[in-house]
């Protein structure tokens, strides 16, 4: 029992890391194609049909590109920013529920990793040390975008964290759970039992600062081109370049699986459509994060700053309240 | 394996702390201090306590994050941090002594056996519940007092880093910002 359990967990982790992998590069693809298709252009198109093969391209020329370690850079620091931001993005996604659990070969599989009965902290929480791989990568290359790419990540993690916390908090004294299979059942009834209904707030609250969290467009401060280049990247090339962008995108990704899975009833009874619906409500939430980058400009760090504490923040606290009121009459 | 996993994590714990007090750079010692931090989280998993394990994460990274904006402003953390100590002989004595104190204090009750569980496992409660329940009763007191510490921290840090919070840097108007700034100058 306990080596079987034992092969399972690992065989779990190596699926996770290649499927995640994969769509990481898929998801470059996807964000080029829909951001062409949104300005009427037509994106990578010559290498495969449709472009498709730009992924393998793209992963030959990360692969083999020189690696270039900044003479003035502080090198061990520099080495291993990337790494946290990719390792803590799949660490993370060791307590989130990928299907229903199914049978196969009479054997029942649950697809997670752990089912901790502490799960959504723990995603929140490691997704919170990735902020680390951006600030110790742009801190150690002696750059001076980089350096105001770690003066935002670090006023972006440390105000945007309060507002995930505080959303969050609402939908979590429903439940009474911080596991996210028990999210699932308390929704497993259909539509209706869906928590957005109930908690509409916390949940767009929750949503924006996703965009936070994964650093994507409208607070896509920390690495904003026509800013600061490339921000902490500026200095990166090659595979250390990549693990960043791999990071990212498998944050995109699992911040995605977590909103369906807490307020829009993740996969519902555990049937095949329940399942097909998960992937597909999934997908809608990466798409979301695609649209935005089309249709929206980025936010200045004030505007940022102003936002989370002057806005976000009283309106989560203020939800918070209004549900405990709720909860006790 | 769970002694594989606490060695494991003893020793990575303590070299990291070690780099954090040995080093004279900036960016390694906050970098050790988050990672040791963090690694701190993993005794907590293996005592059952998830609970508190994922709040040790999250509380010390937000911490020491605030922690790298001071350094980003103090320091250049590419270069090492040259101090001027005036005698190491009495740092390394006192320091010494302090740490000693420390160790001596949690080892005593170890010593005699004196450490009772006051508050014993509920059954069928669950992690965070069980610490929900102990906060919310035993130390109830503690609990609010610690809560009114940090609005009066939050009051005086307002009061102390808002001189100009009435004025918004968002909303403000080029034309008045420019106002300001000729009526400065005049």
């Amino acid at each position: 029992m306990e080596i079987a359990y034992f092969i399972e967990t690992v065989i779990k982790i190596v699926v996770i890391l290649l499927v995640f992998s994969a769509l990481a590069g898929f998801g470059t693809y996807f964000e080029r194609k829909i951001l062409a298709f949104m300005s009427r252009r037509l994106g990578p198109m010559n290498v495969g049909p449709y472009g498709v093969l730009q992924i393998a391209a793209d992963g030959i020329k990360l692969f083999t590109k020189e690696d270039i370690v900044p003479t003035n850079a502080v090198g061990p620091i520099f080495k291993i920013a990337p790494v946290i931001t990719a390792a803590t993005a799949f660490m993370a996604a060791a307590a989130i529920p990928f299907l229903p659990q199914f049978t196969i070969f009479g054997y029942t599989v649950h697809p997670i990793v752990a089912d901790v009965n502490i799960g959504i902290l723990y995603i929140l929480g490691v997704m919170a040390v990735g902020f680390y791989g951006p600030l110790l990568g742009s801190l150690a290359s002696s750059n001076k975008f980089a350096l105001l790419s770690a003066a935002r990540a670090a006023a972006v993690f440390i105000s945007y964290e309060v507002v995930t916390g505080l959303s969050l908090l609402a939908p979590l004294m429903m439940v009474g759970s911080f596991s996210l299979i028990d999210f699932n059942n308390y929704q497993a009834g259909g539509i209706s039992d869906w928590i957005i209904w109930s908690q509409p707030v916390a949940f767009l609250l929750f949503w924006i600062a996703a965009f936070a969290e994964t650093g994507r467009t409208p607070f896509h401060l920390v690495a904003n081109d026509h800013e600061i280049i490339d921000g902490f990247g500026t200095e990166y090339s090659g595979m250390r370049w990549g693990l960043f962008f791999i990071g990212e995108y498998a944050n995109m990704f699992f911040i995605s699986f977590v909103i369906v899975l807490l307020f829009l009833g993740g996969f519902g009874d555990g049937s095949v459509l329940g399942a097909l619906g998960f992937l597909l409500k999934m997908s809608f939430f990466f798409f979301f994060f695609l649209w935005v980058r089309a249709a929206w400009p980025d936010i200045r760090p004030d505007q940022l700053m102003w936002l989370c504490w002057k806005v976000l923040m009283p309106i989560a606290v203020i939800n918070v309240v209004i549900t405990g009121f709720v909860m006790m009459f | 394996m769970e002694a594989i996993a606490f060695y494991t994590f003893a020793i990575l714990t303590t070299v990291m702390f070690l780099i954090t007090v040995l080093t004279n750079h900036a960016l390694y010692a906050l970098s050790a201090l988050a990672a040791g931090m963090i690694f701190i989280s993993a005794f907590f998993f293996l005592l059952g306590a998830d609970f508190l394990g994922a709040i040790q994460i999250i509380v010390y990274t937000g911490a020491v994050m605030a922690l790298y904006a001071f350094g980003m402003m103090f320091f250049d953390t590419t270069r090492t941090v040259v101090e001027s100590r005036t005698s190491p002989q009495l740092v390394f004595g006192l320091t010494g002594v302090a740490a000693l104190t420390v160790v001596a204090i949690f080892v005593a009750p170890i010593i005699s056996e004196n450490i009772v569980a006051l508050y014993p496992a509920v059954d069928g409660a669950g992690n965070s519940q069980m610490v929900g329940m102990v906060l919310f009763t035993k130390y109830l007191i503690p609990f609010e007092v610690a809560a009114i510490m940090l609005l009066v921290a939050m009051i005086a840090g307002i009061v102390l880093a808002g001189k100009k919070m009435d004025h918004s840097l968002t909303l403000m108007k080029d034309e008045v910002e420019c106002k300001n700034i000729e009526k400065e100058q005049a």
